[in-house]
């Protein structure tokens, strides 16, 4: 008997410190890239990667063009993506619910959540480069929105979804036509989750570098025009970090850092929003 | 409302419509808003019809010219235009391989801390920061694996596995061949990195759908924590746990810029994982941009088929799975 016990508070023990030891783990890694990150990077700010060009060995560059590039890939990518991810969502939520068309553009959409981002890349080329015979922002723009799409749909959908019918009701029952129920009370009720939803999105597009290798390309030079291709700072990243000469790596830690911050400080905003929101419902 | 919004349309118009003409007017609007949500909706299915059907057309050329030997061919000679997905197919399933075998238990051993060990007060911060490694871009756990991470393993953990591994008769052939930091092995750890949060952001979710009565009744007859985790909370969620992990396998195929640092990017197949290699995404990125249209081209867009198939059918897999446990929990 005190043999049972002590064999079952052993594995007890002995499967607590793994677990344990399996969050030390995960923990770790976080701790140990953005130390890496912060190192590497911190010493390489100045305000020459803010005013400069990306420049060739030898010659004190900065990251100028490529900060622009991805402001403005990422801007029209969004302006793409954010009104159809809405449009989409709302009619899983607030139209669709059960049809089947609804059931089938949910899982496709989940599928869409996850698809590797080089696929979407391959496909932006055939749709927008091999047409058109040249690289541009404009492609990247689009390989960017198709990645945001799916996110945008999937928080609208769970956010209509929280708007409590007694609301949509309430509107209905005062002769508002059902578009303007939604857009005038569903839409007001979970203003913050659409946000939330579109930061996530845009977090997303900032890191994203596979799906922009074969659409937007690079451009050393600095550029406001989509229609060329265009530099972006995970692009950059790429290529400098793979290059020979130490002032192009730091510039690539710098810019690392960079697209590091922007992308956890947009989820960190976009989850202290969710969570102000979710505590609002409760009061 | 509607008064306002009809006395709104009443003043626009140029001349004052009757009420008749203001509400047809509305319910006009109201069934364009309609359509208008119905056409997005349908276009994330275009979306994913496209990806297919462009992609196809794409490969066409390769698959015809190649017929069945492309999927089995390890060649890649761009000189002499001769093309096979085999060594890029390997490498991605043996990179996936590894990450999931290391990924897979401790994302479940973080989950399993996070819904029955943790501290409350700590399972908020520390649930964030695992996720915040999930929003972590893929490029910056490139970087850091060419930097940080490639010299430990050259330095370090190859030449340790090799000399405890190497000798050995059967399992001494996974760890031949010089340390070089960069390879397969060092490919399938970051990834297992870069998964580990999505295991648990999912067991955790799923781990949470359990009825705490089942939980309190085995505590209740003196089960250990961790019998409770083996015998109620694990058979209970485990539909649910392999769809997460389905989720986090489609990640590990498709993922692109980290494996495409540390992977090697050499197309042959060999039976070491400290060996080089390429996975079909690092592929892609590497080549795609300095192609020559054609054959070349062709048979990487082949590539982007095969590996959309893949991840397609894994992805649906796993929602299938998570679904069936939410309907589950629905009851």
């Amino acid at each position: 008997m005190a043999n049972l016990y002590s064999g079952r508070r052993r594995r007890n023990v002995m499967w607590t410190v793994l677990s344990y030891a399996a969050t030390f783990f995960g923990l770790s890694w976080l701790v140990l890239i953005l130390a890496a990150l912060l190192g590497n990077g911190v010493g390489g700010l100045s305000l020459d990667v803010f005013t400069k060009m990306t420049a060739p060995p030898g010659v004190v560059g900065g990251l100028l063009n490529s900060i622009v590039g991805s402001l403005i890939v990422t801007a029209i990518g969004l302006v793409v993506a954010a009104p159809l991810g809405i449009l989409a969502g709302t009619y899983l939520a607030e139209y669709g619910h059960h049809a089947r068309l609804a059931v089938v553009i949910r899982f496709v959409n989940d599928i869409l959540l996850s698809a590797p981002s080089i696929v979407i890349g391959l496909f932006v080329y055939q749709l927008c480069v091999v047409p058109f015979g040249h690289f541009s922002g404009l492609a990247g723009s689009i390989a960017l929105a198709i990645i945001a799409v799916p996110i945008v749909v999937r928080t609208t959908e769970d956010m209509l979804n929280l708007v409590p019918n007694t609301l949509r009701e309430a509107a209905s029952a005062l002769g508002m036509p059902r578009s303007l129920v939604i857009r005038q009370v569903a839409y007001r009720a979970v203003r913050t989750g659409l946000v939330t939803g579109i930061l996530l999105a845009v977090a997303r597009m900032t890191g994203e570098t596979a799906p922009l290798i074969f659409t937007a390309l690079g451009n050393s030079l600095f550029t406001a025009d989509p229609r060329g291709p265009m530099s972006s700072l995970p692009l950059i990243i790429y290529e400098f970090a793979r290059s020979p000469y130490p002032e192009q790596q730091k510039l690539a830690w710098t810019g690392a850092l960079l697209v590091t911050l922007a992308v956890l400080g947009l989820s960190i905003v976009a989850r202290v929003l969710s969570s102000t929101s979710s505590a609002d419902k409760q009061n | 409302m509607t008064a306002t919004a009809i006395e709104a349309m009443e003043r626009s118009a140029s001349r004052p419509a009757s009420r008749s003409q203001a509400l047809g007017r509305l319910k006009f609007a109201d069934s364009g808003f309609r359509a208008l949500t119905q056409i997005s909706a349908a276009l994330v299915l275009a979306l994913l019809l496209g990806v297919a059907l462009s992609l196809f057309l794409g490969s066409w050329p390769a698959f015809s010219h190649f017929g069945f030997g492309f999927f089995i061919s390890d060649a890649w000679s761009p000189p002499k235009e001769h093309f096979g997905a085999a060594a890029a197919i390997y490498g991605t399933l043996v990179t996936s391989a590894i990450a999931m075998l290391i990924g897979v238990p401790v994302g479940l051993g973080i989950a399993v801390f996070l819904t029955e060990l943790c501290h409350p007060a700590l399972r908020r911060p520390i649930g964030v920061a695992i996720e915040l490694l999930a929003g972590i871009p893929s490029i910056i756990y490139g970087i850091w694996g060419v930097y940080y991470f490639k010299p430990v393993m050259q330095g370090y953990v190859e030449p340790f596995l090799i000399g405890v591994f190497g000798p050995l008769p059967g399992i001494g052939a996974l760890f031949g061949g010089p340390p070089l930091g960069y390879g397969v092995l060092t490919a399938g750890l970051v990834l297992a990195v870069m998964i580990l949060p999505f295991v648990t952001a999912v067991s955790r979710d799923v781990f949470e759908t359990v009825p705490t009565v089942l939980k309190e009744a085995a505590y209740g007859v003196g089960a250990t924590t961790f019998e409770v985790v083996g015998g109620i909370v694990f058979p209970y969620t485990r539909v649910g746990v392999i769809g997460g992990i389905m989720l986090a396998l489609g990640r590990a195929l498709g993922e692109t810029m980290a494996v495409t640092f540390v992977i090697g990017n050499a197309t042959k197949i060999s039976s070491s994982i400290l060996a080089q290699g390429t996975t079909i995404s690092a592929m892609i990125a590497n080549q795609f941009a300095d192609a020559d249209p054609g054959l070349f081209t062709s048979s990487l867009l082949a590539l982007g088929f095969i590996l959309f198939i893949i991840t397609f059918i894994v992805l649906a897999l796993a929602r299938w799975m998570l679904a069936a446990l939410e309907v589950k929990a629905g009851r």
